[in-house]
């Protein structure tokens, strides 16, 4: 068990700095998602953990020791890589206890550890063959088992289930899961979905071009997204985006030309300048569709799509498309105009400059805390 | 696409046969030679049905070239060439590939320039460091002026030599000292996905374990492949022992099948024993046949066993 402590680390290749400063804590026996979309660098972080790639600046810290002149081999790390990365000429068995035979662990008891191991995550049976023979979740779970022998303080995790079908990823990450509660050791797990993030993480560290965006718990990220960014990466369906100026107090003016009143809805901070360019960001699930004039603004019904427990809501309001999920399912005709309702918790509010958040107070918190 | 037409399969088949009797002929013709008298082999028109002198043939072909010996040293020839082609080029082909290091790119040439330059093009300077291996450096030292420092201080003449005309190394060395097994291993080593070489560091192996129980596990195809093209090809050298062993316990089989064969010099006008000749040819013929037909079971078996 370690905890990790990354100082402003930053990476380039030939000259292109692709990390860019990143301060990160990680407490020992947490579990960390970093989340981001393809190329923002979180592999690149994860593997100056790992050692694998060199430290262009900065300093990684594992427990009590600074590890950027250390081999991968004494910064006891496992890692899980996406391709899962067995030896193909050898047997599960060897692939699981090679790390064990490199350290000089004699025949028997490497063995005995591997039965043991294997009968964790239900491999017991395939030991004599060789990864070729496996199919993608058992090869996955080799790969697993590889890390899990060497009782690591750290585990890193590459995208390790991207290669597999939706079912089994599902049965794999709440394994996965189940290992990390298990073991205890730190977990550092890199995905750019972000169902498998909230869903793992104690924390989720959320990344966008080689920077950190926020970091914070699964709910608080999703309560109070730190940018636009996150607001739309987090959440599914994404985030609607609306842009706004603002009028006085919560009132907004809408590109549109429309005004919606947030009156009862929050209150804004001081020191706003009036006329200033807004993002007005709505939560899909926490909206619902009601008569004309009867919410905060009108749109236009486009077309449904069925969820089973509900329906997904495709509307416009003029030409900006605007998603809402709702279990209620009506019958609406294409473009009839309904008004749209803000449950709490639908409204978050953006700088439209730099598209960070605008902390605001809501109003009805008895309401907030009930429909969380 | 592969479609099938009673046309089309004839007609591979035809071309399948005119390549055999092509390559099979010509073996064939060898084959009577080496079972006829020498009137046999010598009448016009010749015929071309097997006799029965085969044995008799062998024999005389055996002792007179003394192929004992030279058998027991071309052995010695090809096997030191498998071995140390099969060893240095794995280990330069996994210097090049797997180290990021500033010498790289200047060792991946000089490598690859070699290919340019065969044994044939440089037979000339190969001799002449063959015969005094230690010329390279007695030349530095002579040019640095050391050699002159060193006889003004000591009054030694310090004079280098290592002679290596007729010897085994001699013979061995610069048969070794080509790129293509290099090359062999680079193509291979090139397609191993860097998370494995990624695991490997992490569960802890160094690069020289890595090297010997992953890479190498792994290429144990390439390594028979390697293996058998450069015994076939060192077994039949020619020129470079020609060239560098006069001694005949040095002699190996290809310079003396070539001493049977009968021609103006050999012979001297004399009796053309080509039916010696042929018989030799055949003697000379077995080991690469059988190592071909061993190792062919290896790649094969790589092959199959989908490993990768
Ligand atoms: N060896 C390299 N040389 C140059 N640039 C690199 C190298 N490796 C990565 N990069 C760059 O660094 C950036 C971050 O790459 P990284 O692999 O960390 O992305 P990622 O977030 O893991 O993406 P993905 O989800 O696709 O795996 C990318 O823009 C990539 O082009
Ligand atoms: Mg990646």
């Amino acid at each position: 068990m370690s905890d990790i402590t990354i100082r402003d680390v930053r990476k380039s290749y030939a000259g292109t700095e692709v990390v860019h400063g990143v301060n990160l804590d990680i407490r020992h026996g947490e579990f960390i998602v970093m989340l981001g979309p393809s190329g923002c660098g979180k592999s690149t972080l994860l593997r100056m953990i790992a050692g694998l790639e060199e430290i262009t600046s900065g300093e990684v810290q594992i427990g009590d020791r600074v590890v950027n002149r250390l081999e991968p081999r004494e910064r006891n790390c496992a890692m899980v890589f996406q391709n899962y990365a067995l030896y193909p000429h050898m047997t599960v068995a060897n692939n699981i206890g090679y790390a064990l035979k490199v350290a000089g662990m004699k025949k028997a008891e490497r063995l005995e550890k591997v039965a043991a191991v294997a009968q964790t995550v239900g491999l017991g049976e395939f030991l004599d063959r060789k990864p070729g023979q496996l199919s993608g979740g058992q090869r996955q779970r080799v790969a697993m088992a590889r890390a899990i022998i060497r009782e690591p303080g750290v585990f890193l995790f590459d995208e390790p289930l991207s290669n597999l079908d939706a079912k089994l990823r599902v049965q794999m990450r709440h394994e996965i899961r189940r290992i990390h509660n298990r073991i205890g050791a730190t977990s550092v797990f890199v995905t750019h979905d972000q169902v498998e993030g909230m869903t793992l993480a104690d924390r989720l560290v959320i990344m966008n071009r080689g920077t950190i965006e926020q970091v914070g718990t699964p709910q608080e990220v999703y309560d109070r997204p730190a940018s636009t960014y996150v607001a739309g990466f987090i959440g599914s369906p994404a985030m609607n985006f609306l842009p706004a100026t603002l009028a006085e107090g919560p009132v907004l003016w809408l590109a549109t030309g429309e005004r919606v009143d947030l009156r009862g809805v929050m209150e804004m901070p001081r020191g706003l300048a009036p006329r200033a360019m807004l993002q007005l960001g709505l939560r899909p699930e926490r909206l619902r569709i009601g008569p004309v004039g009867s919410g905060a603004m009108d749109v236009r019904f486009e077309f449904a799509e069925e969820l089973g427990s509900g329906r997904l809501y495709h509307l416009r309001h003029e030409d900006v498309p605007v998603t809402v999920v709702s279990e209620t399912k009506q019958t609406l005709r294409e473009g009839e105009p309904v008004g749209l309702t803000l449950l709490p918790g639908a409204v978050h509010l953006f700088y439209g400059e730099t598209g960070r958040r605008i902390e605001t107070t809501l109003r009805s918190s008895v309401n907030e805390r009930v429909s969380a | 696409m592969i479609e099938r037409t009673p046309v089309l399969n004839i007609a591979t088949h035809a071309i399948l046969a005119a390549g055999l009797i092509a390559l099979a002929l010509p073996i064939y013709l060898v084959f009577v030679a080496s079972t006829q008298t020498l009137a046999e082999v010598t009448a016009i028109p010749s015929r071309l049905l097997p006799s029965d002198q085969f044995f008799v043939n062998v024999k005389a072909a055996w002792i007179t070239a003394d192929f004992g010996t030279k058998f027991v040293n071309s052995m010695i020839l090809a096997v030191g060439v498998v071995t140390g082609k099969v060893v240095l080029s794995a280990i330069t082909a996994f210097g090049i590939v797997f180290f990021d290091h500033r010498m790289r790119m200047p060792v991946f040439w000089l490598v690859f320039i070699t290919l340019m330059l065969p044994l044939e093009v440089r037979i000339v300077p190969t001799y002449a460091v063959a015969a005094n291996a230690l010329s390279p450096f007695q030349a530095m030292l002579d040019w640095s002026g050391l050699t002159w420092l060193i006889e003004k201080a000591t009054s030694i003449r310090v004079s280098m030599e290592w002679n290596l005309l007729n010897s085994y190394t001699g013979l061995i060395l610069p048969l070794v000292a080509t790129a293509t097994g290099t090359f062999l291993y680079r193509q291979f080593f090139l397609t191993v996905p860097d998370e494995l070489v990624e695991a490997a560091k992490m569960d802890g192996a160094g690069p020289l374990r890595f090297l010997r129980e992953v890479l190498i596990p792994l290429s144990v195809t390439n390594i028979a492949a390697l293996a058998t093209i450069m015994f076939v090809y060192s077994w039949n050298q020619y020129l470079w022992p020609l060239l560098i062993t006069t001694d005949p316990n040095y002699g190996v089989v290809a310079v003396e099948l070539g001493r049977l064969v009968p021609d103006s010099s050999s012979t001297g006008g004399g009796i053309p024993n080509w039916h010696i000749a042929m018989a030799g040819t055949l003697i000379v013929m077995v080991p690469p046949i059988i190592v071909v037909i061993f190792m062919q079971r290896w790649f094969v078996r790589g092959l199959i066993s989908a490993d990768k």
